[in-house]
């Protein structure tokens, strides 16, 4: 056992030299990139910059990217970025669940939920040495393969470039006093503080990734400068930019969903693997509190995508119609698809966990109704605008456009649909939770009566607004009627998780719940619901970047680079799907890590006696 | 009486709802499914009637006891033998019919709104495309009797011009029509012109099939370059004229 705590402590010295390393990795080239955006150190070709210190972009041609090693420039940074986005949003992720977690178990004084905290926050620890490395890896691609551009970036964003670096030293140190002093900082006041870390740790977090948001969403829709890209000086302009907000929220919320299904796979992983009926219990329960954290995130998702998206259309009608009405509406078909795969198989996995107890056996006979919705929801949800049609078929329509099937494929048709599907998942998760309850208290059927007549109502204001506010109104209702939809949504969820509350307060058992009894087929259904996510951000990410075209910074910095076209769609899936295939590979490192970890071989005859 | 196996409840499932397809619009709608929309809509329900009959370890186990039984039990070697036989047979039957080269031509995905410029030149100015407004638009609340007369200017400039194609009725179902491929804007349909800024159509009346990007080239649009032979006002009058004849409202921000 003893030799076991030092092979630990030695992991552990090795992670903070790797931590170290990587850190200072990261912090040298942004400090790099700082010092060449000043006017001193910019070679004049590079960023024009006159005695007033005004930064403007440069007009370039093809030859003045460089080419290193005969890679493919657009590709490596694509690739690099990506992952480095994957490993992010998974290590930002993490430690906001771990610290509400961790104050539920604090609130409840249940063990279970801090033990359960801190087997998370491990996981995550190796993919933050790995985060660190790819962030470093990116920024160094990005400054050999790009360096006019970052020249012209970092001119801009030098202040907030150089505090992201400094704000990764404090995400460090915050995260491994976090873990590290997990059992150090236990019961009392010493909890507290452990609890303040945490928060410490995300609000670092959050920062330091609203800080590269604003980099990002200045390339799309830059402000602080002038028609030519000239700056203004006013450093806040530029990062308060129109997208800023609406990629912020999505970006949050959709963390959380990622991480979650993540560390639901890693449970489902583990599940697999385990020997021991105890060992398959915890990680049951963990896959079910992972899948429960995405879901959660899942909800409210659709609706911050339809924000973003919205803001990106008033922002530019040429961004709005290339992302989903023009070249790019087919990679929102598969969107629609992997979302959709995402909602059956969170729901299949849910179907699945009541039969940990005999209790829930009396619902599954609604099972069949809440699947045929969902799939219903979810057909109208991803019918394309264009139809794509063979001749016989055109010829029997008289024309592209289907009576019948055309209204579908237009946002009022998918708004009901997602509110549905959201609906229908809500109903069960509330079957879930109350199937193997009891309700001990009085007045449950008027509880039950008001659910229902809530769903009731509900489901039918949300068809009126996607109906009547949908397709016989103009244009503004009916962006405007998806935020009363939403609302509906919203509240029926909310209060009938109110109601659920008091209904089941202080409800009995029906029967013991047989954590560990699942089947492994709810383990792969895990992990599709982490690889449709994976596969969505990388889709999704690259749309967003490539609603730029052919600027770097868009309207203001050209990039005339030989990769300065739109890829077609076959192209950009494939990339994006070899870099989910190199992430899937990480990730099962990681994973398997995790298990070498606490493995221990012993060997005779090998070591001298002393 | 007999209860039908669960297999077979599944799969007979799953037919009824394929053919269901079918009858409905096919026959009794009148309008066909299109096969690439047929084929993605059962891949998902598919799943999830696969999904609602193995969500339970029993019914698992009843879904598959037919194919461990054919598997396991020696007495069915004949039913397994042609049953491994023909399914192979049949899977390559499909995957043939569907890689077969055949005389019709391929399948293009077509985008209806092709990403307009950000901005044009038109008429021998530049526009800005993302805050160009429908000049003739005010009249619509400042003086309701000018604003008819442009309405019904625009009509004279449509049934002049348009109509031969687009079609009395603003359907798409012109006397030319039929010819063309695709065919012309239905602007009755929600999803085009309501869809749309008055910007949008201002381009690509004014630019026709020439003008539309190469974001998703090979473009096939007949559509003429009408700045060649309408005036500016005239093109925003018959802009008035499609929205008021159709109903529709062009898309904006704000009331």
């Amino acid at each position: 056992m003893q030799s076991g705590a030092k092979h630990g402590d030695k992991m552990r010295h090795l992670d903070w030299k790797c931590l170290l390393i990587n850190s200072m990795l990261l912090f040298g080239s942004l400090c790099v990139l700082t010092l060449l955006s000043d006017p001193v150190y910019a070679a004049e070709e590079l960023v024009e910059v006159t005695a007033s210190n005004v930064i403007s972009p440069p007009e370039l041609t093809a030859a003045d990217y460089p080419q290193i090693l005969g890679l493919n420039s657009r590709v490596t940074v694509w690739l690099v970025a990506q992952l480095h986005l994957w490993f992010a949003a998974f290590v930002l992720a993490v430690p906001i669940f771990v610290f509400i977690i961790e104050a539920i178990g604090m609130w409840t004084r249940n063990r279970k939920y801090d033990d359960m905290a801190y087997e998370f926050i491990k996981v995550s620890i190796t993919a933050f040495a790995i985060t660190a490395i790819l962030g470093g890896l990116l920024t160094f691609c990005l400054f050999l393969l790009y360096p006019h551009l970052m020249q012209y970036l970092s001119g801009i964003f030098r202040e907030s470039m150089f505090i992201y670096a400094l704000l990764f030293f404090a995400e460090s140190v915050t995260l491994y006093i976090y873990y590290y002093g997990w059992h150090w900082l236990q019961g009392g006041n010493k909890k507290w503080i452990h609890l303040t870390i945490g928060l410490l740790l995300n609000s670092v977090g959050a920062t330091l990734m609203f800080l590269a948001n604003a980099w990002l969403t200045f390339m799309m829709s830059p402000a602080g400068v002038d028609a030519n890209g000239v700056f203004s000086g006013d450093s806040w302009a530029a990062i308060h930019n129109f997208l800023w907000n609406p990629i912020n929220l999505h970006r949050t919320i959709a963390n959380i969903a990622f991480g979650g299904s993540i560390i639901g796979a890693y449970a489902a992983f583990k599940f697999l693997a385990a020997s021991s009926q105890e060992e398959k219990a915890h990680y049951d329960w963990m896959g079910y509190t992972a899948n429960f954290i995405a879901i959660s995130a899942l909800l409210p998702l659709p609706f911050a995508g339809y924000y973003l998206t919205a803001e990106i259309y008033a922002y530019s009608q040429q961004m709005g119609i290339t992302s989903m009405g023009g070249v790019f509406a087919w990679l929102f078909i598969i969107q629609a698809v992997l979302i959709g795969v995402l909602f059956i198989a969170a729901n299949y996995y849910l179907w699945c966990g009541m039969g940990r107890s005999e209790g829930a056996y009396r619902y599954n006979k609604y099972i069949k109704y809440i699947a045929v919705v969902i799939v219903a929801a979810f057909l109208v949800w991803f019918t394309p605008h264009t139809l794509i049609l063979t001749n016989v078929e055109l010829k029997a329509l008289g024309g592209p456009y289907h009576k019948y099937l055309g209204p579908l494929g237009i946002m009022p048709a998918k708004n009901t649909a997602v509110n549905l599907m959201i609906l229908f998942t809500a109903i069960s998760v509330l079957l879930y939770r109350r199937a193997n309850k009891i309700p001990t208290v009085s007045r449950v059927e008027i509880g039950n009566l008001v659910q229902i007549a809530l769903f009731t109502a509900g489901i039918i204001n949300i068809f009126i607004l996607g109906t009547y506010y949908g397709y016989f109104t103009n244009t503004v209702y009916k962006i405007a009627a998806s935020i009363p939809q939403v609302l509906t949504t919203l509240i029926i969820i909310g209060i009938s998780a109110l109601i659920d509350l008091v209904i089941y307060k202080g409800a009995k058992e029906v029967a013991p719940l047989h954590w560990g009894r699942i089947p492994d087929r709810a383990q792969y259904a895990l992990f599709l619901v982490a690889v449709a996510f994976t596969w969505l951000m990388g889709l999704m990410g690259y749309v967003r970047s490539g609603l730029r075209q052919h600027w770097h910074v868009t309207d203001v910095f050209r990039d005339n680079s030989v990769e300065a076209f739109t890829p077609t769609l076959g192209y950009a899936a494939s990339v994006v799907s070899v870099g989910v295939v190199i992430f899937m590979a990480m990730l099962i490192f990681i994973f398997w890590i995790s298990q070498v970890s606490s493995q221990k071989t012993v060997v005779h005859g090998y070591w001298k006696t002393t | 009486m007999r209860k039908i196996p669960r297999l077979f409840q599944m799969i007979g499932i799953i037919l009824l709802i394929y053919f269901s397809f079918i009858v409905l619009f096919d026959y009794l709608l009148d309008q066909v499914i299109p096969s690439s929309l047929l084929r993605m809509y059962m891949f998902f329900i598919i799943a999830g009637v696969v999904a609602v009959f193995t969500f339970t370890e029993g019914s698992t186990e009843e879904l598959l006891a037919p194919i461990m039984e054919m598997m396991e039990n020696p007495e069915k070697r004949k039913v397994r033998n042609a049953v491994l036989t023909v399914m192979p047979i049949l899977v390559g039957a499909y995957l043939y019919s569907q890689m077969v080269p055949s005389v019709e031509a391929p399948v293009e995905l077509r985008s209806i709104h092709p990403a307009p410029p950000s901005s044009v030149k038109l008429f021998g100015k530049r526009y800005n495309l993302q805050t160009l407004v429908n000049p003739l638009r005010k009249y619509e609340k400042d003086d309701p009797e000018k604003f008819r007369e442009l309405v019904r200017e625009g009509a004279r400039v449509y049934i002049e011009n348009c109509h031969i194609c687009h079609g009395d009725k603003l359907d798409g179902q012109g006397l030319y029509a039929v010819r063309l491929n695709p065919t012309p804007l239905n602007f009755r349909d929600v999803g085009t012109i309501a869809q749309l800024q008055e910007s949008y159509l201002f381009w690509r009346i004014s630019t026709g099939g020439p003008g539309l990007p190469d974001e998703a080239a090979p473009w096939i649009s007949s559509m003429p370059v009408w700045q060649d032979f309408l005036t500016e006002e005239e093109i925003w009058q018959v802009i008035l004229f499609l929205y008021d004849y159709t109903g529709h409202r062009p898309r904006t921000w704000e009331e």
